[in-house]
């Protein structure tokens, strides 16, 4: 495994929505500073602008200002191509229906290597494999796609980035509509990705507790600043409170968790 | 760890239906007002028959019709499939970006117009050619009005909308129009929405043909970014497919595929949007490397069937064929509703 250098980084990051007439600025000095192999945990508030975020580290949308590298190259220079070999994302949109299989959903997460027909070396193939076992959907390989369950799909579209094979991994609340056994075990299957493979994952979530279980690196947006740092010396800070900071919530330094307010 | 397929092989269910392809352009060659026997027509591709009547009446009128019949059911196909992926909708057809509505406006135009300008170019209006460039005209008008807004939007729903509306506009002017023609002027536009497949000289069939290949090259060339659709446009986009020069490829493939049909055969409905489905029936993938010609193929037979039954076998009738497919479309798409329950793309 090649040497913790950072993967990514953004200075003096400004995002937002860009139309002719104005800005409307999300978030702004954001800096970014990410290792290769963390799990980072994207943490804020609804509407904070986490999902904005991580569109535009995706270039999915343009940043307003500033700068993100990745790899050493600036964003904006790398082709559509490269850029897909390097971040493949898992999103909170549904898939279109269709007649997809499991297994043809995970080779399409090889377009970026196969040739402009698609067709599927033995490479990809290996690859294909490999995603599937290590997303422990063995049994949901044949199925249709639109007859999984939330829990069972997003595994399918984990297993399909992984397929994409790219160093960082993004995932905008990839647990928002899972119970507790599926939550608990897409976070481990993470937790597993980053350990075993030496990934990058980024995922916005809204699951605190778990976030601060597993999760090397916060993020935390709130409506004055962006501030990332490593769990434990966050936690030590009490950095977090100031996440929900409300008449209502506050949060228990000793318990690890956001409690009523009394 | 369980057996890995990557896919299923469809090679036993091409060679069918290529075999009733082939069963359908025989029957459809062998049907008519004049009755010829299978033996002649056989022995009329090698050049000789028994009668020169049922030579010039198989080699210029019943072999273009089947051959016209044969890319107007598969471009119309292909078009409906690229529309219900890009616009990811299974009601989208090939016209949903207004063109059959241009084509209509164009021949409206030159019909009903030409009593508002004078009787100089009416020459003009009663001849096939004449008909196929103002069809011609005025679909590409309304392509090039389409992809002018589409450039201005990221969101994609937005052009099927924006078809919609120009079609509404267009059917807003032939109706103005309309108002000031003549019966026998009326009547003339609406005998060209009826659809004829098979008023083409060898000459235009072959403009039809190039025409018609140099937009399945085109999508054969994005086979690979269609499927990425399949996940959704910032799946898609993920996946290093360019979406701008994707969506271009597909309007234009579709307007030259739909533009060029219209222009020769009139608006001929259903078809475009019936064969998707039905095809994603009988091969149940969405992959667009089997979908592409499979679709091709189905929308052949279809429109050789539609045709043949619109020529009323041994009859000297032959009934519009826009209102065969229309016929047989509509009760298919809605067999097929309540059949599955669920439509997909």
């Amino acid at each position: 495994m090649p040497g913790k250098h950072s993967i990514l980084t953004a200075t003096d990051l400004t995002i937002g929505y860009a139309s002719k007439k104005k800005q409307q600025v999300i978030a702004n000095e954001i800096t970014i500073d990410l290792k290769q192999g963390k799990l980072v945990a994207l943490l804020g508030k609804n509407g904070i602008g986490k999902s904005t975020l991580l569109r535009t580290l995706s270039k999915v949308q343009p940043k307003l200002a500033g700068e993100i590298v990745l790899n050493g190259i600036a964003l904006e220079q790398l082709s559509a191509k490269a850029l897909s070999q390097q971040i493949s994302v898992v999103l909170t949109e549904r898939i279109p229906e269709s007649n997809l299989t499991v297994y043809e959903l995970i080779a399409l997460g090889r377009q970026p290597y196969t040739n402009w027909m698609g067709t599927l070396t033995e490479k990809d193939k290996e690859q294909i494999v490999m995603a599937i076992a290590n997303t422990n959907i063995n049994d949901l390989v044949h199925q249709r796609c639109d007859q999984l369950s939330d829990g069972q799909l997003q595994k399918v579209m984990i297993a399909r980035a992984l397929a994409q094979n790219t160093e960082i991994i993004i995932l905008d609340e990839p647990t928002a509509h899972l119970d507790i056994h599926h939550k608990i075990e897409v976070f481990n299957l993470l937790k597993n990705l980053v350990e075993k493979f030496g990934k990058t994952i980024i995922i916005s979530t809204h699951e605190i507790q778990l976030a601060l279980q597993l999760a090397n690196e916060l993020w935390l947006m709130n409506d004055l600043e962006f501030v990332s740092g490593s769990t434990e010396q966050l936690i030590a800070a009490d950095r977090l409170s100031s996440l929900f900071d409300s008449q209502f919530v506050k949060f228990d330094v000793k318990s690890k968790q956001f409690i009523r307010r009394t | 760890m369980t057996e890995l397929k990557p896919a299923k092989s469809y090679t036993l269910t091409f060679i069918t239906l290529t075999a009733f392809l082939l069963v359908c352009w025989l029957v459809n060659v062998s049907l008519g007002s004049v009755q010829i026997p299978l033996k002649e027509i056989l022995s009329s591709f090698f050049g000789s028959t028994s009668k020169a009547s049922w030579e010039y009446i198989i080699v210029n009128y019943r072999l273009p019709k089947s051959f016209t019949a044969i890319l107007v059911g598969s471009g119309l196909s292909i078009s409906g499939l690229l529309m219900q992926t890009l616009f990811r909708n299974p009601l989208a057809g090939p016209f949903v970006l207004g063109i059959s509505s241009g084509a209509s406006l164009g021949v409206a135009i030159l019909i009903l117009g030409i009593s508002l300008i004078g009787g100089s170019m009416a020459g003009l209006a009663f001849s096939s050619f004449g008909l196929a460039i103002a069809a011609s005209l005025g679909a590409l008008l309304v392509l090039f009005a389409v992809m002018i807004v589409a450039r201005k939007l990221k969101n994609t729903m937005a052009i099927l909308i924006i078809g919609l509306m120009f079609g509404s506009l267009t059917a807003a002017v032939i109706s103005v129009l309309s108002y000031f023609s003549s019966a026998n002027q009326l009547q003339q536009y609406i005998f060209w929405g009826f659809g004829n497949l098979g008023n083409l000289s060898w000459t235009e069939l072959a403009l039809f043909f190039i025409i018609f290949l140099m937009a399945i090259g085109m999508v054969i060339g994005i086979i690979k970014p269609l499927n990425s659709l399949l996940l959704g446009e910032n799946y898609a986009q993920s996946l290093g497919i360019n979406l701008k020069r994707t969506r271009n490829i597909i309007l234009i493939a579709t307007g030259l595929l739909t533009g060029v049909i219209t222009a020769f055969s009139g608006p001929i409905a259903f078809v475009g949007l019936a064969v998707p489905h039905l095809t994603k029936l009988v091969f149940k993938t969405s992959d667009h490397k089997i979908l592409i010609p499979a679709v091709a193929i189905i929308g052949a037979i279809g429109m050789l069937l539609a045709d043949t039954i619109a020529q009323v076998p041994t009859s000297a009738y032959t009934l519009p064929i826009n209102a065969i497919t229309s016929i047989f479309g509509a009760p298919i798409v809605i067999w097929l509703l309540v059949r599955k329950r669920k439509i997909h793309f």
